[in-house]
């Protein structure tokens, strides 16, 4: 197979956070009946987690499961292991109504690091959400709206949040957290 | 700013987060229908000061539809609730009952 290239081969910014666009990630987006038993059973066989409660995302190593809509998950996983894992799915879940589909280069995926409150004030600046550490926190998936695209949030620890949008607007979206991020630019709004 | 709460995914959606599915509860006319029928069901649209229900899509969230009561002139929200009904659940009328005595809306009341 040919060598996997993400959208912005690594690229970071250093401001009040870092921003880094994260590298190869493998994403398969799996679709179907929350209550089907197969369906559940194979999620866990890929992922190695339970498939998470309404917004949520479980994660166990390099591979997780995040809960994207009241029928639709996104499994994480190793780049290199996305193919072999959506044909999993597909085998174990012959006959029952699914979709599940390799989107590992559809998508970009950033890490932010830093310090909590500085993280948490980048991402603020640009998703209508509300992300006071009483109302979202690690363990919860959030998908909004960054400026102008959509993207989906979550917090790895208090220190490193993951952005995922989609690959054609990774450019945009990697300006858009460096210029929350720009330094001088802190609001210290979530400064306990 | 209208906040929604999208009851999908249980998100307190800005407006903006949100994109606007128009009128709610319209009853679909289709072939064999008459020519009044169809042009109300194309064309005829609730326009009120006050009480109003719609659809909205979380579009930039779960991506689901879903019903909302509300007041136009003063962007109260009485309640959201799931796409897969055909008329505003009783709750929903009632809390607008205890807000809006006398409202309605179309055939609801």
């Amino acid at each position: 197979m040919s060598e996997a290239v993400s959208a912005l081969n690594g690229q970071s910014f250093v401001g009040i956070v870092k921003i880094e666009e994260a590298g190869p990630q493998g994403m398969i987006t799996l679709r179907g009946d929350a209550g089907a038993a197969a369906l559940q059973k194979a999620a866990r066989d890929v992922a190695g987690v339970d498939m998470p409660g309404i917004r949520g995302i479980a994660a166990a190593g390099d591979r997780a499961i995040a809960w994207m809509s009241p029928d639709e998950w996104l499994i994480l996983l190793p780049h290199a292991q996305a193919h072999e894992g959506v044909a999993t799915l597909r085998t174990a879940l012959a006959g029952t109504h699914h979709l599940a589909e390799n989107v590992s280069d559809a998508r970009a995926l950033f890490r932010v690091t830093g310090e909590p409150a500085r993280l948490r004030e980048v991402l603020a600046k640009l998703a209508p959400a509300d992300l006071h550490p009483d109302r979202f926190g690690t363990g919860e998936m959030r998908r909004t709206r960054l400026a102008q695209v959509p993207a989906a949030i979550w917090l790895d620890s208090a220190g490193e949040a993951r952005v995922i949008c989609f690959r054609s607007v990774a450019s945009y979206v990697f300006d858009l957290l460096s210029v929350a991020a720009a330094p001088g630019s802190e609001v210290g709004f979530f400064d306990a | 700013m209208l906040i929604l709460e999208c009851p999908c995914c249980g998100v307190l959606a800005d407006e903006t987060e949100l994109a606007p599915g128009g009128e709610a509860h319209l009853k679909r006319f289709g072939p064999g229908a008459s020519d009044d029928e169809f042009e109300g069901y194309l064309f005829m649209r609730e326009n009120p000061r006050g009480v109003h229900f719609e659809r909205w899509r979380h579009v930039n969230g779960c991506g689901k539809w879903f019903h909302a009561a509300r007041d136009t002139s003063t962007l109260e929200v009485f309640g959201t609730y799931p796409a897969q009904t055909t008329e505003p659940p009783r709750d929903i009328r009632d809390r607008i009952s205890a807000r809006r005595p006398g409202w309605t809306w179309r055939e609801f009341a």
